[in-house]
């Protein structure tokens, strides 16, 4: 059997997808300790989560191991600027929506997420950034009827 | 005739002003983002579930099947004209669609896929009528063993059938298990895995969840591939398919269809493994498969009948026993649930006028459907030229828009952008995203009747094999497990999977 290296490891989705499975189910498992078992004809919440976490931290298991022995790689690298790009982008809009009101909010958004593409054009995102907004405003606050005051400051 | 009576009322609320004007909403939108490609039907329903919560729960369901059917036909439009699927399902009609609009067929293409899912949809939605009633009937009788046994064969078979990695998929069903278990535990009252936020009390909304592991993940796989978007400048005159072409479609649109059928109501399996295998039986059973390939018109016929057939058919178990087969089906459960109705055989019984609403919908929106396809084909093509930067921010705007919306809280955009990173690396690392919505949706179920199935049993777990019923669905499921053990099965499943990897 050929010895694997470290860096394969890390490219191998089978090993990753094994020990994230381990690691969510570890989690759930430790929570769950707080948790009245019960017994089976009267099952305490802590019944169906107790079982599913060592469910989950089998099958973890097993797809390491499955892993380990023929795993295949990842295609391509992990794209972590657009994702956290596309985040951040989700977040701004929740903090700022309260606090700026609604169209700063997509404003804000729109710069950021389309920052994220392959492609940034300036003037381009800013036609987007105001059509869209205009498109939003008028289905969300006068269309459904959406109770968000459309500029604010609240600090 | 009860079914005539069933007729009556269903027409009766899919003519209204209201819901008209919704189905055509919804299979506009489905015809759009089917021809969009990177812009599929699960990544819009997710987005739109949140603005439906407004709505009644018939109107709601009509514009999202009509999104989900919808898309189908539009996937194949970008096939034929671009060489690219709009829609996975419709990666197959690339083959010889393609290549009859490079021998300057295109119009005949296209007026074969839109008959062939003409014909195929109204097939399938006739099979939700005379297999639904009976289905649902006899889902009746099931009590708490039953469902329970039937919630397992469902996420087990959705896992094992699917496309790659069964025990990824079933480690994806336990996921979603447990997310759905995130909130206040009924029995006790206790809060479970809930951190001491108030938000979470309630659970995880579901359009949190759904945007999150579809929509946002999707977005940034998107974003991995390099833009390629030809612009096709065919003359699509001619659409009028000749005698001879219709002849030549009859069979294969109706074995396409039976094969659509099939897929369309099996757990895990859907439009796009239906038209593939509709693809490969019309190969073999034609006279010269050489043809095939080369813009043989058959090629067309078959696979956008299946396709269209099991995106119908797939409402049988959702409508009828309240298991979704596909995410997207768990989508359209969750919207029933979010308005309020309890999924299952009753919704027959207790929303007659849902039930047969969104049925009779079904037809009027096939029907809208090749109107909007053929005669508007012209501005479907030339939104092809969209390109996809400008999509993506306002796929986005959506789901943020969407999600702050239902409750008005910004914990919830937080909270669906954590998941959509947790649904990116998923997807990276190819664990199927559809079992855990399917988890998520029936876990809270399936918690509550093995609780009262063994509770009636005084905690003997023989109960769940004593019931026959039962006893048939524990059965095939770990026939199904063990199927995947045997060598010669896998490998044969290996080698579909392939097949169908290479053929997209």
């Amino acid at each position: 059997m050929e010895i694997l290296m470290k860096s394969d490891v890390m490219r191998n989705k089978d090993v990753l997808s094994g020990l994230l499975f381990m690691g969510l189910g570890s989690i759930a498992l430790y929570i769950s300790l707080d948790y009245r078992f019960g017994s089976t004809v009267r099952m305490g919440p802590g019944y169906f989560p107790k079982i599913l976490s060592g469910l989950l931290i089998a099958f973890g298991v097993a797809i390491l191991i499955k892993g380990v022995r023929q795993g295949g790689n990842l295609a391509g690298p992990w794209s972590w600027a657009p994702l956290f790009l596309l985040t951040l982008a989700m977040v701004l809009f929740g903090f700022t929506i309260e606090r700026l009101g609604f169209v700063p909010a997509l404003a804000l958004m729109f710069l950021v997420a389309a920052y994220a593409g392959n492609e940034f054009r300036l003037r381009e995102v800013f036609v987007l950034t105001a059509v869209m907004s205009t498109f939003a405003v008028i289905v969300f606050i006068w269309g459904l009827k959406l109770p968000y005051p459309l500029f604010a400051w609240n600090f | 005739m009860e079914i005539l009576e069933h007729f009556a009322l269903g027409f009766g609320v899919a003519m209204t002003v209201q819901n008209l004007a919704y189905c055509l909403l919804g299979v506009a939108l489905g015809t759009l983002i089917g021809v969009l490609p990177g812009v599929g039907p699960l990544v819009t329903i997710s987005m739109l579930l949140p603005i439906t919560f407004g709505l009644p729960p018939v109107s709601a369901l009509i514009m999202l099947s009509g999104i989900y059917y919808g898309a189908q036909y539009g996937g194949s439009t970008t096939a034929i004209l671009v060489n690219l699927p709009g829609e996975t399902s419709s990666a197959v009609t690339c083959l010889d669609g393609y290549q009859m609009a490079r021998n300057g067929r295109a119009g005949a293409a296209l007026a074969t896929a839109a008959i062939s899912s003409f014909v195929a949809g109204c097939i399938g939605t006739l099979l939700i009528v005379l297999l639904g009633t009976p289905l649902a009937g006899w889902a009746l009788q099931f009590g708490a063993p039953e469902y329970f046994s039937l919630m397992v064969m469902g996420l087990v078979s959705a896992s094992v059938l699917s496309h790659g990695d069964m025990l990824k998929a079933l480690a994806m069903v336990v996921v979603g298990l447990l997310l759905g278990l995130i909130g206040t535990d009924v029995n006790s009252g206790m809060e479970r895995y809930t951190f001491g936020l108030p938000e979470l009390a309630d659970g995880v909304g579901f359009t949190v969840l759904a945007v999150g592991i579809f929509a946002l993940s999707e977005v940034v796989m998107n974003l991995e591939q390099k833009e390629e978007r030809g612009i096709f400048k065919a003359n699509i005159a001619g659409l009028m398919p000749s005698l001879s072409d219709l002849k030549a479609i009859t069979l294969p649109t109706l074995r396409g269809t039976a094969i659509g059928s099939f897929f369309g109501i099996l757990p895990g399996t859907g439009p796009s493994i239906s038209s593939f295998s509709a693809y490969m039986l019309e190969k073999k059973l034609a006279r010269d498969p050489s043809r095939f390939g080369k813009g043989a018109i058959e090629g067309v016929a078959a696979p956008e009948a299946a396709n269209n057939a099991a995106a119908q058919t797939a409402f049988i178990p959702t409508l009828t026993l309240g298991i979704p087969g596909s995410a997207t089906m768990a989508l359209i459960l969750g919207a029933l649930v979010m308005n309020g109705v309890q999924p299952g055989p009753t919704v027959m019984t207790r929303n007659p006028e849902l039930f047969w609403g969104v049925i009779a919908s079904m037809f009027i929106g096939n029907v809208m459907l090749v109107a909007l396809n053929l005669p508007l084909i012209g501005i479907w093509v030339r939104l092809l030229s969209v390109p996809y930067r400008w999509l993506f921010p306002s796929i986005i705007m959506f789901c943020a828009v969407g999600n702050y919306s239902i409750n008005g809280s910004a914990i919830d955009v937080y909270l669906c952008a954590g998941i959509g990173v947790l649904g990116y690396i998923l997807a990276k690392l190819d664990c199927p995203p559809a079992p855990l919505v399917l988890g998520f949706v029936l876990g809270p179920l399936m918690e509550e009747s093995i609780r009262r199935a063994l509770l009636l049993s005084q905690g003997d777990f023989t109960v769940f094999l004593t019931s026959p019923i039962s006893l048939g669905f524990l059965i095939v499921t770990i026939l199904l497990l063990g199927s995947m053990v045997l060598p010669a099965i896998r490998r044969g499943k290996e080698r579909v999977d392939r097949e169908e990897a290479s053929a997209t």
